[in-house]
Parts: structure tokens; sequence; C-alpha cells
């Protein structure tokens, strides 16, 4: 066995880092998918609220973004 | 280099077809040259290695002046995105040529976002914003040519980015507003009890904006890349027998040139939101 428990515990913080990456995935998603929902019921609104929705998605994914980040720097920085 | 091949294919479009022949047929000898060159493919294949910065004209030390090869792609960009204005703007033709047409799209495309998103009077800042969309797509789109380098993949410049717009936006808050700008954190349509707690969200939300405007971009961008090489590895692992890689490949890479565009496009409407919130902070 090589390295220590600091580094096992590095490794396993930069895996769930990871796993909140995958959960905003869910935000993004819901986001998408009530975007749909409303654009189909009503199309002709839905060319005006592209903007709102390509917001509405860097917002959610920029809180999946900080947990790559925390993972990025357990794995290169610490 | 890739707006001179555009502007050839836009004056004769009998070439285009030659012209996407030839890159395919050179895109191959690549590959060939990389699987051959390469004594073992399995291990020379570093996912994070695309992204270390080297001088780009010989030495090994990077001094303050160091051309590094991250430098050329930034100056190159900046070239094509000269170039693509410089052509599409030269011929003023009613019926547009292909490169005019593109250029007239990006044109009309940033300026209904600026317009739609900050209001008409926001317009007044729509030449920084556009130059901001052009910078990133070019570096983003120059930064998928294979052997090439993404500045935007570099934290370091996309943070240079977000603060410049990010000291521009609350400076100009405060000259456009004075005190009543601090209005922006003070949200009065809540309970007089809630507002304090607000304010301390509003604050730390408004300092976050340049830290998740720049990591969004790098990391994207980053990210991106990195699963390319980490399909590439597979491929250099199976030799001659990796279909399913090389098709992996080609999948993420249409990927990537439509979040390459996105984020792009992201970057540049949280501007306009930012702008917006500067010009009217009202709650």
């Amino acid at each position: 066995m090589e390295g220590d428990i600091a580094n096992l515990g590095q490794y396993i913080g930069a895996g769930m880092g990871a796993l909140g990456a995958g959960i905003a995935a869910l935000g993004v998603g819901n986001v998408a998918g009530n975007f749909l929902a409303g654009a189909l019921r009503n199309p002709s609104a839905a060319a005006g609220q592209t903007a709102t929705l390509f917001i509405g998605i860097a917002f959610a994914e920029a809180l999946g973004i900080f947990s790559f980040l925390v993972a990025l720097l357990l794995m290169f920085a610490v | 280099m890739a707006s001179n091949t555009e502007q050839t294919a836009g004056q004769t479009p009998k070439s285009t077809k030659g012209i996407g022949i030839a890159l395919f047929a050179l895109a191959i000898v690549l590959f060939v040259i990389g699987v051959v060159g390469t004594k073992d493919p399995a291990l020379s294949i570093h996912p994070m290695d695309q992204f270390e910065l080297k001088p780009a004209f010989g030495g090994k030390e990077i001094s303050l002046f160091t051309v590094t090869n991250g430098a050329v792609w930034n100056f190159l960009a900046v070239l094509a995105v000269l170039a693509l204005m410089v052509v599409g703007t030269r011929g003023r033709a009613i019926i547009p040529s292909r490169v005019q047409s593109i250029a007239e799209m990006a044109y009309g495309f940033v300026h209904k976002m600026v317009e739609d998103v900050a209001g008409k009077d926001a317009l007044d800042y729509f030449p920084y914003i556009f130059t901001l969309f052009l910078f990133v797509v070019m570096t983003n789109f120059l930064g998928l040519i294979p052997t090439s380098f993404t500045p935007t993949a570099q934290i370091a410049v996309t943070v240079v980015l977000a603060l410049a717009v990010f000291i521009a936006v609350t400076v100009l808050g405060f000259v456009k507003n004075g005190v009543s700008f601090l209005g922006l954190f003070w949200v009065s349509s809540a309970p007089l009890a809630l507002r304090p707690v607000l304010a301390i969200i509003e604050v730390t939300s408004y300092f976050v904006r340049p830290v998740s405007l720049s990591i969004r971009l790098a990391g994207n961008v980053m990210a991106g890349h990195a699963v390319l090489k980490v399909f590439a590895g597979f491929a250099g692992a199976l030799g001659a027998f990796a279909v399913l890689p090389i098709l992996g490949v080609v999948a993420i890479y249409a990927l990537e040139v439509l979040v390459s565009f996105i984020q792009a496009y992201v970057f540049t409407v949280l501007t306009c939101v930012y702008l917006k919130d500067a010009l009217h902070p009202s709650h």
C-alpha cells in the first residue's frame, strides 16, 4: 500500500465533489424540461424566453461548477 | 487562419467540397501519424497535458515576457475576429457573401441580446459586449482545432475577462446611480425583519459573480477537452480496432462545438444581466 491517509481523504473528497456536479445536472435538466413543457403549451411565446432559459441554466450550473472546482482543488492544489 | 479558408470558400462555393475532402484527408493522415508515431500509445495521452503553458518559440523557462502558446492562440483569435469583421464589412453587398452574413448574423444576434436582456439604454455598451462575445467564441472555436491550445481553458484568462466585467459593472452602477446603487442589496419588497438576512445573501451572491462567471467558462471548456483526450486515449490503447472510441470522439467533438458557442453566449448574456442590474438597480 502506498500513499497515506491524507491522500485517501483527498481522493474521496474529490469523488464526492464530482457527485455534486452530477446533482447539479438534475437542476439543469429540471430547468430545461420545464422550459420545454411550457414551450410546447405556448410555442409562440417560447422564442422570446430562450435568454431566460440560458440564464436559469447558467445559475443552476454555477453551483455544480463550484463542486467541480472543489474536486479540482482537492486533486491538484491541496 | 480559419477565416482565410472561409474567405476563399465564400467566393467560390464549388471549392468548398474540395476543401472539406482535403481537411478530412488531413485529419486521417494526422491520426495515422499520431498512432504510428507514438511508441506506447496507451500511455502517451495524458488528458491534462494539453493545458500546459509552454514557450511557443523554443526555450524552457517562462519569464514575464515569454511568448507562450497561450499568448499565440489569444493573438490568433484576435486576428481571426479582425479578419472576419474586416472581410465581412468590406463588400457591403446587398446579397451578402458567406463571410458577410456571418458577420451580420453575429452583430444582429448580440445586438438583439443586449437590447432584450439589458434594455435599450444598455446599447451604449454594446461594442464591449460584442468584442467579448467574439473573442470568447473565437478562442473556443480555434481551440477545437486538433493540437491547438485553448486560452479559455486557463482560469487566469477567464478570471481577467470576468473581473473586467465585474469591476466595470460595479463602477458603472455607482457612477450612474450614486449611493442608491446599494439598493440592489436591500430587497424592499421583502418583510422588514427578513431584509438584513437577504442583504447578506445578496452581497455574497454579488461577489460570487466573477468567480462563477470565470470558472463556468474555464471549467466547461477544460472538462470538454479533457474528455476528448480521454477518449483519444481509449482509441490509442485499442490501436487499429478503435472504431467505438473514434465514434465517441466525433460525437463529443460535435458536442464541444455546441458547448463552445453556448458558453460564449452564456458569458455574454450574464454580462448583460449584470449590466441591467447596474443600470436599473431596483428590487
